[in-house]
């Protein structure tokens, strides 16, 4: 995977591009993603992957114009225009995924191929999403992994918490990309989407971890009910963070837009 | 030197395993811990306390807002203070303050305000806090890294209601007001003194430089932690190019436990001051700190949540306590040193003294307040002569009616 920049016009974009195939855009869920992340790398065997940066993650430049979901989704849409794509397959996780959907909606003569993967953006009273915010870093794996403990070890690779500059660049990293993450997430990851989805036309496939215990298989139902034609690939022994727990599968489902 | 006799108005009822059984006191701190009957009881107390202390000749009674918060019960700041105004005279009436982002719209600080100092005649000495990420944040919405964005609008809108004598458009991007014209307006011109709480943003030190505000830092770990950050404000002063380096830029909260001897400090106030520390400073650590709260900057200079202390309090003790500064107690000698040495290590003009500590009953609270009014207030009064008639941090009130005056009966007069 390169990693590159492309001016929009609010600001820099940093993006992940490599592999060949039809054109696929990943956009990335809070928890952002890097040059070794897995899904990108199986992902990039069948496409040629685009994955741009959210403003503020990895080492991109953070944006204050960017206030809420209509500017970051009309910066996305800025984004792959300055990348020349104009009918790629847009697929997003989790954060990513909910932006991928008010695109959609949006620019709804755009898109034929959408996959929301764990998709945050809508809200259940009898199914809150728990406080992304509020947790300290020991509450994740049970909650992102359908196997808590590799879960754990998959987050924790070269994490020193004694290590008080560690500590001071974690919190600076937290601080960038959960701060801009906060502006579309906090404190309920819920912008009125509900309202929105009638209006995409794209083939949409949800694929959604079974053991998903941040956003709840019955938020895949909940999709399913609102965009019209919706498939959903449910995919077994996986959590929220099924891209690293079964990366070929939800690769896989993907032949099916 | 001001001395404001502040009270944070603990719940003091946390059971002795509150740590052990519960995440936090704060945010999602268990509702059934509260009695509302006993809080009749516990508010009209602490009120009686500041009536007390405005008795002793304290410059100033304060009070501040929190949230969903067992140790702050004061989500409304402004009413404790319009119960105070009626109450006393002469007093300064030291709100520190209203977390502005919170007020929608904002305009209703710039009124509120206005009534607190028309009825107390110009009483006012006001506060901005931006508020903890447990308040602002978790217990109020707000996103965090938009918190000082709309904070800073909120502050430009409620200025600008104070000074404005014409109705005025305000085309915020958080708050739109076709016709801001606020009523009444308030005694103190051009407005009520202003103090910013702050823990230690460089944005904080600026604004408060810029504005001629004076700074306050309100921390729990005393005076001798504090004195690396206060050192940074007066370096920042410096370097922005202020008129002067007035110590009445700046302000300290203190826990204070004023005794006849030392070992008497210890006996009569230990338990309390352990209850503060250990059960009313047990904030979950998610809570502390949303991300996008505090500004990368302030992170990078390494100020790092006081509600998340690396060690925390969990077994702090009353010598750790003492010796460290987080308390200043003791003989009425022992406290005018420690608090002379906290006036000129610091260079602040203003003290927000922490007399009531945790679930101290209110005799202790009194004996302590008093042997300090009488016994070292006076004393460390004189430490800034060359100040003293620095008048930009402080209330001016006005010649004032005297409360219940009305006839003994009701007639029809002229």
């Amino acid at each position: 995977m390169d990693l590159k920049t492309i001016a929009t016009p609010h600001v820099a974009v940093r993006y992940f591009e490599g592999g060949s195939g039809a054109p696929l855009v990943f956009l990335h869920g809070a928890g952002g993603i890097t040059a070794q992340d897995p899904f990108l790398d199986a992902l990039a065997k069948k496409y040629h992957v685009y994955a741009p940066l959210l403003p503020g993650y990895g080492d991109s430049e953070e944006c204050a114009e960017l206030r809420d979901m209509l500017d970051v989704a009309l910066h996305y849409l800025d984004t792959l225009d300055a990348l020349g794509l104009k009918d790629p397959i847009l697929a997003g996780h989790s954060m990513g995924g909910m932006i991928a959907a008010e695109m959609a909606a949006l620019d709804n003569h755009r898109f034929s191929k959408l996959a929301l993967i764990a998709s945050a953006g809508l809200w259940l009273d009898a199914h809150p999403i728990p406080d992304l915010f509020s947790l300290v870093p020991y509450e994740y794996p049970p909650l992102l992994f359908h196997d808590a403990e590799k879960g754990a070890a998959l987050m924790t690779q070269g994490v020193n918490f004694d290590d008080l500059d560690w500590l001071k660049g974690f919190l600076v990293t937290n601080a960038r990309q959960l701060g801009m993450a906060g502006r579309i997430l906090f404190p309920i990851p819920e912008r009125g989407l509900k309202q929105r989805l009638y209006r995409i036309r794209s083939k949409t496939l949800l694929i959604w971890g079974d053991s998903d215990r941040l956003i709840p298989p019955v938020y895949a139902q909940a999709f399913k009910k609102e965009i019209a034609g919706a498939e959903l690939v449910s995919i077994p022994e996986a959590g929220h963070m099924l891209i690293w727990e079964q990366t070929a599968r939800v690769v896989a489902a993907l032949d099916r837009l | 030197m001001k001395f404001t006799w502040f009270n944070l108005m603990p719940w003091p009822y946390l059971p002795d395993d509150f740590r052990e059984k519960n995440r936090s006191v704060w945010v999602d701190i268990d509702s059934r811990l509260f009695d509302p009957v006993k809080a009749h009881e516990v508010y009209n107390t602490y009120l009686d306390l500041m009536e007390y202390a405005a008795s002793l000749g304290f410059d100033g009674i304060g009070c501040n807002e929190h949230h969903q918060n067992g140790y702050g019960l004061m989500p409304s700041p402004n009413l404790i203070a319009a119960s105070l105004a009626r109450r006393t005279k002469d007093v300064a009436l030291v709100v520190l303050g209203n977390s502005i982002a919170l007020y929608n719209p904002p305009v209703r600080v710039a009124e509120e305000f206005a009534m607190l100092d028309c009825i107390s005649g110009g009483r006012l000495v006001a506060g901005f806090p931006v508020g903890t990420s447990m308040d602002t944040n978790f217990c109020y919405g707000q996103i965090p890294s938009l918190t000082r964005e709309k904070y800073a609008e909120a502050h430009e809108l409620i200025i600008k209601a104070w000074t404005e004598p014409k109705p005025f458009a305000f085309n915020g991007r958080y708050t739109k007001l076709r016709h801001v014209n606020i009523w009444p307006r308030p005694i103190q011109k051009p407005h009520p003194p202003v103090h910013i709480p702050g823990g230690g943003s460089v944005e904080t030190y600026d604004f408060c430089i810029d504005n001629t505000y004076s700074y306050s830092y309100l921390s729990f770990s005393g005076y001798i932690r504090a004195k690396a950050l206060m050192d940074g404000y007066w370096k920042r002063v410096a370097e922005r190019g202020a008129a002067d380096n007035s110590p009445n830029r700046a302000g300290f909260a203190q826990t204070i436990c004023v005794a006849d001897t030392d070992e008497e400090a210890r006996k009569l106030y230990e338990k309390h001051v352990l209850y503060f520390y250990n059960r009313c400073l047990h904030v979950f650590p998610g809570f502390a700190d949303a991300p996008g709260y505090r500004t990368i900057k302030t992170i990078q200079s390494g100020a790092l949540s006081q509600y998340a202390p690396p060690r925390g309090y969990a077994n702090v003790t009353w010598e750790e306590l003492t010796e460290g500064g987080h308390v200043i107690a003791g003989s009425p000698e022992t406290v005018r040193q420690r608090m002379e040495e906290l006036i000129k290590t610091l260079r602040v003009g203003n003290i927000f003294c922490l007399f009531h500590v945790g679930d101290m009953p209110k005799e202790k609270c009194m004996h302590s307040s008093k042997l300090f009014a009488e016994k070292v207030m006076p004393k460390l009064r004189g430490l800034h002569p060359e100040w003293e008639n620095d008048g930009r941090f402080w209330c001016h009130p006005i010649e004032q009616v005297t409360p219940g005056a009305l006839p003994r009966e009701a007639v029809a007069a002229e």
